[in-house]
């Protein structure tokens, strides 16, 4: 699928402009200062690694680019154009989609059903406009192929397992044409196999052209498919480092603190 | 590190399951279904009455009565709620349908100019179409479900109350409205348009019962609107997963407004079909019924936590219930062993699904 060309950007231009670029990004949840002074750029096709503690401010991050909630400080730009969202809609309106922790699917669904959940796709019959299932099955089939997994539209999502549920849930994310895809913790609370799947389902992803921020407790997982490594704590951000010019013990250092910053 | 890129696509551990393990067969309504015929056969050879077609149609004709309340009803259940207020809600709508036909064809209530005059031998005359009282005073009864339907929605999807507490509550509020609205005594549906009421209602086509008539359209419609509509889909995935409906774009909020305003239509519309029936609108009618609907929709295979239901599981739970319980009556049985069997044919269809899982 084609990446839509961004505004006023040429599309053979080799060193395009970051499709995310976050500035002084801060948040307070009353007392708590939940991040704090927040840059960061993601480039097309890029897969930037999200790392930290325990409360350090990666899913606030996400949140925020997500459209959960506001920032109190600082500025969005996507694509180039300042942006503010007041829902997750507005987020997906502009090409984000976020894979959340839980993934967010419906148990009691078929997949094809779960990947076009809220945006079902209809044929009208006269006055109605029913469920086109048939159309739903065939692009949810192909978008499970494109991800290389063993997900059947038909079955439901009770009986899959913990990577074919991720393959669900990031399918739903290439039904529009997204342009960052965030996903916060996937590959926490599934088997070594599965793991891989997501991991190769990541790679799709950037092979589209697709910006991909991972957000990791997991070292391997992250050297594995990151080009670069984002490292924050308490709610700052320590380091941001090309995944060449690092390595696993000082990224380790960097998130418990025995080195402030990189 | 590498990672896999090319492993082929593989279906080898989600081969599509055997069609009696999955769908229908493989859910309660299927078994519950199984277990209805299994009894019809044995009431058959227990009663050479059961199967005739004077009884048949009884039969048909009272789970109608309940049945359309728990098509409503499954909605809510779908989305993981609960409505205690259905069975007050047919007393009210009942009411209030029947309150406006007798003003209307009173000369001299407020508004009856409209609809009826005096003619010069004292007699009421129809001073319009006939049939235009009932459908005013029909389309009363179901204005005051939709209000109804609209406040349960609003308490349980805007201020976030429990549906269990919200429709409690509405239970007693509008059994109170009930008896304040006609000081306790009930109303009878009088003037020209009742007898038209009558028909409706208590009347049959080609042998069938008018209500079991409503009944079946009403399911199919339900059917198609649960299954081929995104409204549905949005139902089933309230159920499922709220939270996941909620962030993946959902209105949420709509769709349970919508659910608690079908259900108390539902209800609304078939107080109006008992009230015809009976001829009466009591003020103690429909008292409890909640209890038959709800256990109706539970054992025709409507999970209370949420996610799974439909139109042919509330028929079918309705059809066993009344079976049984003309059964009983078939066999001389003291009918107030009625109650005690439903409550336990409620837990052993419960039991029987969690067993079946424990095994899938
Ligand atoms: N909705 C909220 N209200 C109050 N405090 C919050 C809220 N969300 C997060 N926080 C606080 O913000 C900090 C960062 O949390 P979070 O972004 O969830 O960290 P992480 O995902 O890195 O573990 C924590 O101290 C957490 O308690
Ligand atoms: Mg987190």
């Amino acid at each position: 699928m084609a990446v839509a060309a961004v505004a006023g950007q040429p599309d053979e231009s080799p060193d395009p402009r970051p499709v995310l670029e976050l500035r002084g990004i801060g948040k307070e949840f009353g007392a708590i200062r939940a991040l704090h002074g927040v840059d960061l750029e993601i480039f097309p096709g890029e897969v930037v690694g999200l790392m930290g503690d325990n409360g350090a401010g990666k899913s606030t991050l996400v949140k925020i680019v997500a459209g959960n909630f506001a920032p109190s400080h600082g500025e969005m730009r996507f694509a180039g154009e300042a942006v503010r969202f007041n829902r997750p809609v507005d987020a997906r309106a502009v090409g984000i989609e976020v894979v959340y922790q839980d993934l967010a699917l419906a148990d009691n669904l078929t997949a094809a059903a779960n990947v076009f959940l809220g945006r079902e796709l209809k044929r009208k019959f006269g006055p109605f406009s029913l469920l086109d299932h048939k159309a739903m099955a065939a692009r949810s089939l192909e978008l499970f192929g494109e991800l290389r997994s063993e997900t059947l539209p038909h079955n439901l999502v009770r009986q899959m397992s913990g990577g074919q549920r991720q393959a669900v849930a990031i399918a739903r994310t290439r039904l529009s044409n997204a342009r960052l895809v965030m996903m916060d913790e996937p590959t926490a609370a599934i088997s070594v196999r599965q793991v891989e799947q997501v991991l190769g389902l990541i790679h799709r992803l950037k092979e589209q052209g697709i910006a991909v921020m991972l957000i990791s407790h997991r070292m391997p997982d992250v050297f594995a498919v990151a080009d670069r490594v984002v490292v924050m704590r308490r709610g700052e951000k320590r380091a941001d480092k090309a995944i060449g010019d690092t390595s696993p013990e000082e990224v380790t250092a960097l998130i418990t603190g025995a080195k402030e910053a990189a | 590190m590498t990672v896999p890129m090319e492993s082929p696509v593989s279906y080898a551990n989600v081969g599509r399951a055997r069609w009696w393990r999955r769908g229908f067969f493989a859910s309660q309504t299927g078994y519950v279904t199984l277990a209805l015929l299994i009894l019809v056969l044995v009431m058959h050879f227990a009663s050479p009455y059961f199967l005739t077609e004077g009884n048949i149609q009884n039969v048909a004709k009272n789970f109608s009565f309940i049945a359309i309340a728990t098509l409503g009803a499954t909605f809510v259940i779908i989305t993981g709620g609960i409505d205690l207020s259905v069975g007050s809600m047919m007393c009210f709508a009942a009411m209030i349908m029947s309150m406006v036909m007798t003003a209307l064809s009173t000369p001299g209530e407020p508004g009856a100019s409209w609809f009826v005059h005096l003619a010069a031998d004292g007699k009421t005359v129809v001073a319009n179409v006939p049939g235009l009282i009932l459908a005013v005073s029909v389309l009363c009864g179901l204005g005051t479900a939709l209000i109804v339907g609209l406040i349960n929605g609003f308490c349980v999807a805007v201020l976030g109350l429990s549906p269990f507490v919200t429709t409690l509550g509405m239970l007693s509020i509008v059994r109170g409205l009930a008896y304040v609205a006609s000081n306790g005594r009930g109303s009878f549906p009088g003037g020209p348009d009742a007898d038209i009421l009558y028909a409706l209602t208590s009347g049959d086509l080609y042998g069938l019962p008018a209500p079991f008539i409503y009944l079946v359209i009403l399911a199919l419609l339900m059917a198609v609107v649960l299954h081929h509509t995104s409204f549905g889909r949005h139902v089933f995935a309230i159920g499922g997963n709220e939270k996941a409906a909620e962030q993946t774009g959902v209105e949420v909020v709509k769709v349970k407004i919508a659910v608690y305003v079908i259900c108390a239509l539902a209800a609304g519309l078939q107080g109006i079909i008992i009230c015809g029936w009976l001829g009466s609108a009591p003020a103690n009618m429909a008292t409890s019924y909640e209890l038959n609907v709800i256990a109706a929709a539970v054992i025709g295979g409507a999970n209370l936590a949420g996610g799974i239901g439909g139109p042919l599981g509330a028929i079918v739970g309705c059809v066993l219930l009344e079976v049984i319980r003309n059964g009983l009556v078939l066999a001389q049985v003291n009918s107030y062993w009625q109650q005690t069997l439903v409550g336990v044919i409620i837990i052993l269809a419960v039991l029987v699904d969690r067993l079946r899982s424990r095994l899938a």
